[in-house]
């Protein structure tokens, strides 16, 4: 029995940007500044495909909240070949404010809402770096969870995973329903064709908004300032290592 | 280097266009949507645009060098660029190919170009000037046996220049003789791109030399025909990976059956075909143009001289704002002409000035790059050197600078007061 995946997509700056901080602290230059699909994200997608090819699953539910500009990001996620995509309209200051407990509280109600069988995100995203939302999805479905995936393996409603952990990798079998977060090597994304590309444009989008699905989407956690990193000072040179010890001692370091 | 293709005479091709008189054009007032801007794409152009920018940073970047020196792509590159359907972007749906219009081609082949011009160029030539000939030319039989394949896996080549005849195209000397159920073809083209690795060739040659133009005809050799053969590679300034070479036919025996269009009409389908491959050309270009300006100011905000970036001089200012303009200028000439192509509105005259101006901007904003980086703009290490030359063939091929002044003026001349 082929299962039915939700894929989150988040549209987030595009990792070639240099990134600036706004002078006023209170968050990074977004206007005007070239976002795409989190790569992480787009490693979830080509997963949920192969596993389509496969012929494991039987459909893909691409989802994304954000603004209007997410149907860009949801038309790529179409273009490489998800079969349908939702969009949960957020905008404005309250997508300003919008945090990883919320996105995965609109992620829990639509894995509900659609009866899918796995849901697949990238483990990350690049802007905030917060590595939550598919822990918190499978808290709050009580599902089984498989994060920082490099190999999923799908059989009898079981998916088998290697996870990339500090220690090495471990493998752990899970019941589905259950939430998988990509990892770096899981797969190398495709580019979109384009064959896929115009068969994307007859693929349906629909759109939704978090009151449709019942979530309250306010914030709490408050974000106090935004800054850059300290400039990188010069290092020095040493010859030898008891050099670089003595020099280690005098900066109180050792 | 591709062929040079040129109108046999300037005046006779526009005896058959009307004059217009000097109002702007009209768009398309059928549409209700209003025009926002050049790069108001749409949803799939755009998508194509980023899909070959990304290819071609990942897939092509770190081989351009190599492909270079080889004087060739990797066979594997080329299978990946036609699985990614960017070598039969017009190609109709019901052929293999995607059905997407002129302007989808003329933004691949600009991202294209910016990393190399000769991943552009084959992005170009396949697209606007063999594609075309067989989607508008070709009966149902030939469409059916070779569209298919151009949008698969063949790349084709297009064969007018020979030794003798650049500019002056229809004094051609290759020769057809109609024999029973074959034509037998005689002649050497030259500057023929693609020759070593196409699987289709689209010669001109003439059936009644008599008759001079008016005896050209067009006809579709298959590459294992017999006398057909390949000369050697051309050893060129730039645009290496592109590989050209003679194609020499002896009495080469081509089927009655593949023929295409009309007998004498060659140069007919020449001088139209020719039109949507000079905006191909123009886009090779300003990708050229921006590449090469992409990769230049990082370095000038990065290299410090007196004390300061050398992009703070005012001096480099001028003359950087100055190049941007201009490229932002050619870029709009050239999706002009691409758009009023689109829109099936005249476009010959914005066509040949686009090819004109970005072919030449081109020289000139590389030469100005390579000043720019100082002594490492004169390294093989780095990339300007590589546009500079590549960019070179841009003001000779598919109707020499010249050519392209003759043109415009002959339709200034037209104009009634």
């Amino acid at each position: 029995m082929a299962i039915r995946i939700l894929v989150g997509v988040k549209r987030a700056i595009d990792y070639a940007v240099k990134i600036q901080v706004k002078t006023d602290k209170t968050g990074v230059v977004t206007d005007g500044v070239k976002h795409s699909m989190n790569p992480f994200d787009e490693i979830a997608v080509e997963e949920a495909i192969r596993l389509k090819e496969k012929k494991i699953a039987q459909e893909i539910i691409a989802v994304s909240c954000g603004p209007a500009q997410c149907q860009e990001t949801l038309r790529t996620a179409l273009a490489l070949g998800a079969d349908r995509a939702i969009h949960v309209e957020v905008s404005g200051k309250d997508y300003e404010m919008l945090q990883p407990l919320a996105v995965s509280k609109l992620i829990s109600a639509i894995a509900k809402k659609e009866n899918v069988d796995l849901i697949l995100l990238g483990k990350q995203a690049i802007d905030d770096d917060s590595n939550q939302t598919g822990q918190m999805v499978a808290g709050l479905l009580s599902w089984p969870q498989a994060v920082f995936a490099s190999k999923v393996d799908i059989k009898d409603k079981q998916a088998e995973v290697v996870r990339e952990i500090d220690g090495g990798l471990e493998t752990i079998r899970v019941k589905l329903p259950a939430v998988i977060t990509a990892d770096l090597r899981l797969n190398q994304p495709r580019f979109a064709n384009l064959p896929s590309i115009q068969k994307a444009k007859k693929k349906p989008m629909a759109k939704m908004s978090p009151k449709d699905l019942g979530v309250d989407i306010k914030p709490h956690l408050e974000y106090l300032s935004y800054e850059e990193p300290p400039k990188r000072q010069g290092g020095g040179r040493v010859s030898s290592v008891d050099e670089l010890i003595s020099k280690l001692k005098e900066k109180g370091l050792i | 280097m591709n062929n040079l293709r040129r109108f046999i005479s300037i005046t006779q091709l526009l005896r058959t266009i009307q004059s217009k008189s000097w109002v702007p054009r009209q768009c398309n007032m059928t549409s209700t949507a209003i025009n926002q801007s050049l790069y108001n794409f749409s949803e799939d152009e755009r998508m194509l645009k980023e899909t070959v920018a990304r290819f071609g940073k990942e897939h092509v970047e770190p081989y351009v060098r190599e492909m270079e020196e080889a004087g060739g792509f990797k066979p594997e590159l080329i299978q990946a660029i036609f699985d990614q359907g960017w070598l039969g972007i017009e190609i109709p749906t019901e052929y293999g190919g995607s059905g997407f219009n002129l302007f989808s081609s003329i933004l691949a082949i600009e991202e294209g170009s910016k990393i190399d011009s000769a991943f552009g160029g084959l992005i170009d030539l396949q697209n606007t000037v063999v594609n075309p000939f067989f989607i508008q030319l070709a009966n149902d039989a030939q469409k059916a046996t070779y569209l298919p394949r151009l949008a698969k896996n063949m790349v084709g080549s297009f064969c007018l220049s020979e030794p003798t005849s650049g500019s002056d195209a229809f004094s051609l000397k290759t020769t057809a003789k109609k024999q029973g159920d074959y034509y037998i073809l005689n002649g050497t083209k030259m500057w023929i791109s693609n020759a070593e690795i196409s699987g289709v060739y689209l010669v001109m040659a003439n059936l009644n030399p008599q008759a001079k133009h008016k005896g050209i005809s067009t006809f579709i050799v298959d590459r294992d025909t017999e006398g057909l053969r390949i000369g050697k590679r051309e050893k060129k300034l730039g645009l290496k990976a592109s590989s050209t070479c003679m194609v020499h036919f002896d009495d080469c025996k081509v089927p009655a059956k593949n023929l295409l269009g009309k007998e004498g009409e060659g140069y007919k389908y020449a001088i139209s075909m020719l039109n949507e491959g000079r905006i191909g050309i123009a886009a090779q270009m300003i990708g050229i143009c921006q590449g090469t300006f992409d990769k230049t100011i990082p370095y000038t905000k990065e290299r410090k001289q007196f004390g300061q970036r050398i992009f703070d001089f005012q001096g480099m200012q001028h003359q950087i704002a100055s190049l941007a303009t201009e490229i932002e200028a050619a870029r709009l000439l050239t999706y002009n002409a691409a758009r009023l192509r689109d829109a099936k509105l005249p476009f010959v005259k914005e066509a040949a000035m686009a090819k004109l101006y970005a072919s030449e901007l081109a020289g000139k904003v590389t030469s100005k790059c390579i000043d720019f980086m100082g002594g490492l703009g004169f390294s093989c290490e780095y990339p300007q050197e590589k546009f500079f030359r590549d960019c070179k063939v841009g003001t000779i091929y598919e109707g020499t600078s010249n050519m392209q002044l003759n043109t415009i003026a002959k339709f200034i001349d037209n104009l009634e007061r």
